[in-house]
């Protein structure tokens, strides 16, 4: 039995260079054989009687799952490494004195499991009447109520009594500082489902274990608010907790309040990343989009206006675009050396507040470009409320994310460029679906409508800002056209290299035969990096202070795994498969859409001949779509 | 030497406290082969003295067999056990036996580097020990060719713990040395395998590695000698509580709860705990047990109480023990003993119903079986072993309703 002492994780999502897992968290990586048909590859196991043959390495909790044995589990992640706390996936294997975790053992040599002796059953039982003894609160006064692991678990044992009692007085203070997670540490299970998420996964490390015994809780450095310590409210954490002990800092009673009140114009923009994926919250299998339904259903609820923040993508994707083509051609035009080549994107808040933190003196190299949804903000009350002679003080916009972190973006004091608060509220995709339930809409049924003008019409490339690489491919398609004159030399426009889930992707177009006054580009090889989740965004940065990427032009990072569409305002559970549907489903829809290049938009066109007439990266542009960026550092006064 | 304590040996056993001149042992071992060694404590069956009982030979051989370009070995003088203090009896006054043990072991697994994770509270001998360690290295001991033994380097660092129980739990130990949380570790797979650093490694016990030393001069068959079938050689019993004479003393395992209570003068007793806290709480009808692996196994606490003794206070104390103590990690450990705390006050405020006591021992047996390391499995024992061999004291003291 040989077991390799490379840092590998569960996840093909972890980054296995830079972790720093413990070995007690690691997953057991047992040497597997390269082909498991050899002699040793596969080991045979008894599990409920019935005989099987897995894979050497499995856990037990794997073959079970393979085999449509289930086994409950409470700590167990698929997206991170093992954990083996919470003790509720325990099996007897034959042999040995105590029950195994099967989610931790991995099956090396022939075992005989049993996975619902009375010894088990009763085990798991405890386990849950203990956490329930000290999970404080009741079900119908919380936030996953339907979507809570725990309950989940109560249901499945026949909880119907607390046989060890149940907590009557909160212990702790509930930390509603940060404008984007909400941490009531009196729902944790202590699964370290979190922790794993901030440290390992996203390699942040704002959550720890902190005390011993009894006292264990989750903490942050020196104990102090979320919104004082390090966090980038990548929302990442909430996606995975198994409780309501991490939620988002939810708007929709202001929300609520706003459209009841008659003097207000309420105007909402939506994501893409939320339509493909607001379904799952009204129980339809991943990878399902409901652009057109949610529409129809946004109207009915009562927003004034509804707008696709895919329009803005599209703006995003010229202003980017140009400051690119600016920068090159102050490197080899005007021969500046000060220019920050590559230009990283700056539409992932998560990921801007990482950089602000983790390297701050790299915030040069961000696009000044603001994210669409801070641009739309600032279009609708300036440019909006111009057109339609509604007073901007009386307009309330809120913008449906897929994301934690657009919550802390839309309060930064540098997004009022409009003059007022350029978007009011963000939403979460989760928020979302409370407020469709609550209206007594079911989505699914809802008939399908279009979005509302003047913004009404977009481009598939704003379309596929959602998943990582989406950006990038945008871009390209715009940029090679604006240089060359002619589309990108792809199959389609898709531009594969750009898509897939890979943590981190390079390629490269050659640029030739450039128009007239992109003459200096002849012959450039343009470099492009991707990146999504925050512990590849740590490696790309330690890739450009090596100087690794001196060669490179633009990187797109994504704070989030898989994109936006993970982001961490979506529907829970999340999983890579959930992400993949979620990523096809905007892929198909985005191949249907008549124009798939920004440029061809012609609302675009409209907006810089109309109002930010002195075009792309100009003075009205710079006031209204670009920002400036805080060097934060790790230490926070 | 300074000392906090007096050191109160009391009696000198013929097994590890028998003659042993320094360094002897580390110049028979470089003239042999692994192998010997290996087979050598096969022959004695040493088992694990910290009170797992495991193997010392399979320990060794597992590590010795694991492919690898560095490996460890870890001394665990994490002496945290409630009632323990034989170890510190070896490290004052026999650190020979321990360190040399160490070099054995590098010598048998192919081991370059020795760790002793020494108890925080035992800070104060840190300097006695680094000096004893200095003094090794320069009657080449330690360092490079040891003993003139071409090729074999060895060194210890001392590294001192922070004051958790729970790391004297080898692979919770491991982490703390490693610098993260003293939390234990999943198992499989075993710091045979997986050990400091992800490379094998082997943690024994003070005792475990002080008894090498004599075992490679008089033989595996000497050693034998001494003891029952199953639990070879002899142990150091720290014996605490109601008795005339507490200290630590070296009788061949076997002994009988009565005989030790005899030496030790112990009167009018009415209960002993085996083990620590996490030990087992045995009642006057059970004296007649051997304290043997096999039997009443121990890591070397025997706590005594008398008839004067509370013995729903006695479990209060253990069970105050390890809410404190658990690391928090698993459920079972983290909640349930703190469940089984709050029983023990119902209890005693006459509270409790005979139902919900039950609900508590079945809670304790789950316990027992699902928690994630020792320190979870074993800290119910006092509580299901208290309640039943003392319940006509605990049933009566509730009757009277104090």
């Amino acid at each position: 039995m040989k077991y390799s002492n490379t840092k590998e994780t569960g996840d093909k999502m972890l980054n296995k260079d830079t972790s720093r897992i413990p070995v007690s968290q690691q997953k057991l990586n047992v040497e597997k054989p390269a082909d498991i048909t050899t002699i040793g590859g596969t080991v045979s196991v008894e599990i409920n009687e019935k005989k099987l043959k897995v894979p050497f390495g499995t856990t037990i909790l794997d073959a079970c799952r393979e085999n449509q044995i289930h086994i409950p589990t409470l700590c167990h992640h698929p997206d991170l490494c093992i954990a083996g706390n919470c003790r509720i996936c325990v099996v007897e294997v034959e042999g040995m004195r105590t029950l195994q975790a099967s989610c931790a053992y991995p099956i090396t040599s022939p075992l005989k499991i049993k996975t619902t002796t009375p010894m088990v059953r009763k085990a798991r039982r405890h386990i849950i009447d203990l956490l329930l003894s000290e999970h404080y609160g009741e079900c119908y006064s919380c936030s996953r109520n339907g979507n809570c692991e725990l309950q989940t678990l109560a249901r499945e044992y026949g909880v119907d009594e607390y046989t060890f009692g149940h907590i009557t007085d909160p212990i702790y203070t509930v930390d509603k500082s940060s404008a984007a997670v909400v941490r009531d540490m009196n729902k944790c299970v202590l699964c370290k489902r979190c922790v794993r998420t901030c440290i390992d996964l996203q390699e942040v490390g704002v959550l720890e274990a902190i005390d011993r015994g009894y006292d264990t809780h989750i903490g942050t450095f020196l104990e102090k608010p979320l919104a004082d310590v390090i966090c980038i409210n990548c929302g990442q954490c909430i996606n995975r907790c198994p409780t309501a002990a991490l939620k988002a800092n939810d708007p929709s009673d202001e929300i609520w309040n706003a459209i009841d009140n008659p003097k207000k114009h309420v105007v909402i923009q939506t994501a893409p990343s939320p339509r493909a994926a607001i379904g799952e919250e009204f129980g339809i299998e991943a990878g399902h989009s409901f652009t057109g339904e949610l529409n129809t259903a946004l109207r009915r609820i009562g927003f004034d206006m509804v707008f696709d923040t895919n329009f803005t993508a599209d703006l995003t994707i010229i202003e980017e675009g140009t400051e690119l083509l600016n920068r090159l051609k102050k490197l080899i035009v005007d021969k500046d050396t000060s220019v920050k080549l590559p230009q990283f994107t700056s539409c992932s808040p998560g990921w801007v507040k990482f950089i602000e933190h983790f390297n701050p003196e790299y915030l040069d190299y961000l696009s000044t470009a603001k994210s669409p949804q801070q641009m739309f903000g600032a279009l609708i009350k300036t440019f909006y409320a111009k057109e339609t002679k509604i007073d901007p003080s009386d307009i309330v916009t809120v913008a449906l994310m897929p994301c934690s972190a657009k919550k802390f973006e839309c309060n930064r004091p540098e997004m009022f460029g409009s003059g007022f608060k350029d978007v009011d509220y963000g939403l979460t995709t989760r928020e979302m679906a409370k407020m469709i339930r609550e209206a007594g809409i079911y989505l699914p049924e809802v008939p399908k409508s279009n979005f509302d003008e003047p913004f009404g019409n977009a481009s598939g490339a704003g379309l596929i800002f959602g998943a990582t690489g989406g950006v990038m491919e945008a871009a390209l398609r715009t940029v090679y056209e604006l240089v060359t004159g002619r589309p990108v030399p792809f199959k389609n426009l898709n531009i594969e290299p750009c898509r897939g889930f890979e943590g981190i992707k390079q390629a490269s177009v050659k640029l030739t035969e450039c128009k007239k006054e992109y003459v200096f580009l002849n012959n450039v090889e343009l470099k492009f990096v991707v990146a999504h989740g925050t512990a590849n965004a740590k490696k790309v940065m330690e890739m450009l202070k090596r100087g690794e990427l001196d060669d490179v032009h633009f990187v797109e990072i994504m704070a989030c795994p898989g994109g936006c569409l993970g982001g961490g305002g979506q529907p829970i559970p999340t999983s890579v498969e959930i992400r993949e549907k979620r990523a096809q489903a905007i892929y198909a829809e985005e191949s249907t859409l008549p124009i798939r290049k920004s440029h061809e938009n012609p609302r675009i066109k409209y907006i810089y001949e109309n109002f930010l007439t002195d075009g792309p990266c100009g003075k009205t542009s710079h006031q209204l779509l670009h920002t400036h960026y805080t060097k934060r550092g790790k230490f926070i006064a | 030497m300074e000392t906090l304590l007096e050191n109160k040996k009391k009696r000198k056993g013929p097994v590890l406290f028998s003659e042993y001149q320094q360094g002897e042992s580390i110049k028979k071992t470089v003239q042999n082969k692994r192998e010997y060694i290996l087979r050598e404590l096969k022959t004695s069956a040493l088992k694990g003295r910290g009170g797992a009982g495991f193997p010392t030979s399979t320990k060794w051989m597992l590590t010795a067999a694991a492919n690898s370009e560095k490996k460890y070995v870890v001394c665990n003088a994490d002496e945290g056990e409630p009632g323990t203090f034989k170890d510190r009896v070896l490290l004052l006054e026999y650190p020979e036996l321990v360190f040399e043990g160490m070099v054995i072991a590098g010598y048998t697994i192919g081991a370059k580097y020795g760790i002793v994770y020494l108890r925080g509270e035992y800070e104060y001998m840190l300097k006695s020990l680094q000096d004893f360690l200095e003094g090794m290295r320069r009657d080449n001991m330690l360092g490079k060719n040891i003993a003139g033994k071409d090729g074999f380097d060895f060194d210890i660092t001392i590294r001192l713990g922070s004051g958790a129980y729970v790391c004297g739990e080898e692979t919770a130990l491991i982490e703390s040395l490693e610098g993260y949380r003293g939390e234990p570790r999943n198992r499989p797979p075993y710091p045979v395998n997986t050990g400091y650093n992800g490379h094998p490694t082997i943690v024994n016990n003070v005792e475990t590695l002080a008894s090498v030393p004599h075992i490679i001069m008089k033989g595996g068959d000497w050693f034998k000698k001494y003891g029952t079938d199953k639990s070879t050689g002899s142990k150091l019993f720290s014996v605490s509580g109601d008795c005339e004479k507490p200290g630590v003393y070296e009788l061949p395992w076997g002994t009988t709860i009565n005989e030790l209570l005899t030496i030790v003068d112990a009167n009018k007793t009415k209960a002993v705990q085996i083990g620590g806290a996490s030990g087992v709480c045995l009642p006057k009808s059970q004296f007649s047990r051997q304290l043997a692996y096999e039997d009443a196994a121990t890591g070397g606490s025997v706590m005594i109480f008398n008839e004067k003794r509370n013995m729903l206070d006695v479990l209060r104390n253990f069970l105050e023990f390890f809410v404190e103590e658990s690391c928090g990690q698993c459920t079972p450990c983290r909640i349930g003993n703190v469940r089984l705390l709050e029983g023990v006050e119902k209890i005693d405020k006459n509270e409790i119903t005979f139902a919900y006591i039950n609900s508590l021992k079945e809670l304790g047996k789950t316990m027992q079986i699902a928690c994630k390391c020792g320190l979870g499995q074993t800290s119910p024992n006092s509580f299901i072993t208290i309640l039943e061999n003392f319940k006509d004291e605990i049933f009566k003291y509730e009757r009277n309703g104090r």
